[in-house]
């Protein structure tokens, strides 16, 4: 990675009414930066299921508390870009290795959050943050550049 | 911010003893409890097939799969046929990926449901 372009930051709440801005955000950088619109679902998708999954295990479905986001472009040599995505909260930290999806093949309602964020993006790691809570970082990479942002 | 947001279910069409459920706008953790809870209502009425038409769904997250696949445990348990109809992109890639396409009869539009 050669280029770091300016990230942009988001700063929410833990309400799930913040969902749909946040979506739209992470939909129009995607767009800006041209991405496919098969990866910019994509993108979309991972980065709300990690959103619900804060709210639910981390704040326990709280909605007064602090969510983090930052979406970092890294423009590579070759053309290339890996927008990062990382999300900050100050829950109850989450143990790495306790994070994975349901087996799909049984059929029931609920755990396929962490398999749709493994499928959707490149990346994803876990760790505690200092002063508590858990940092996620995500990465998905293009193939591409066709605009660039924030520089 | 915090509001309200507009009923998942804008309608319910009936056709005999069969319900057509035309579903609007993103189904994510901020509706899908109230989206599985009206369906399940309209479940109680016992139709023999229920169609959720969701061409006016362009977004849905793993709650709103979690809602289907609840109704579609209780539609198997009252002997309802469950159908989803006109699903657009998105919601046919999450299908996809949970593999849950195999699972849920799916029809390419209202028409072909209801044959």
């Amino acid at each position: 990675m050669t280029s770091p372009a300016q990230p942009l930051r988001l700063s929410i709440s833990s309400n799930p009414s913040h969902l749909p801005v946040v979506r739209a955000a992470v939909e129009k950088v995607c767009e800006i930066l041209g991405f496919d619109c098969d990866t910019v679902g994509n993108v979309v998708l991972g980065v709300d299921e990690a959103l619900a999954n804060i709210i639910k295990h981390a704040y326990h479905g709280r909605q007064d508390q602090p969510i983090e986001i930052e979406l970092a472009p890294l423009h590579d040599a070759d053309g290339s870009i890996e927008l990062l995505i990382r999300m900050r909260d100050h829950g109850l930290e989450v143990d790495p290795s306790s994070i994975k999806g349901r087996d799909l093949d049984d059929i029931r309602p609920g755990g396929l959050g962490v398999h749709i964020m493994k499928h959707c993006m490149d990346r994803l790691e876990y760790r505690p943050a200092e002063g508590g809570g858990t940092i996620l970082t995500m990465a998905k990479r293009f193939p591409t550049v066709r605009k660039e942002i924030g520089r | 911010m915090s509001h309200n947001p507009a009923p998942a279910i804008s309608q319910v069409r009936r056709f005999g003893d069969v319900a057509v459920v035309d579903v609007q706008g993103d189904i994510d953790l901020s509706r899908s409890v109230e989206f599985q809870q009206t369906l399940l209502r309209i479940l109680d009425e016992k139709p023999s097939r229920m169609v959720i038409n969701l061409e006016a769904v362009p977004y849905m997250d793993s709650s709103g799969v979690a809602s289907l696949v609840k109704v579609l445990s209780r539609a198997r348990r009252a002997n309802t046929l469950l159908v989803l109809a006109s699903l657009s992109p998105r919601v046919k890639n999450l299908l996809e990926i949970t593999r849950l396409d195999s699972v849920f009869k799916i029809s390419a539009n209202e028409q072909d449901a209801l044959a």
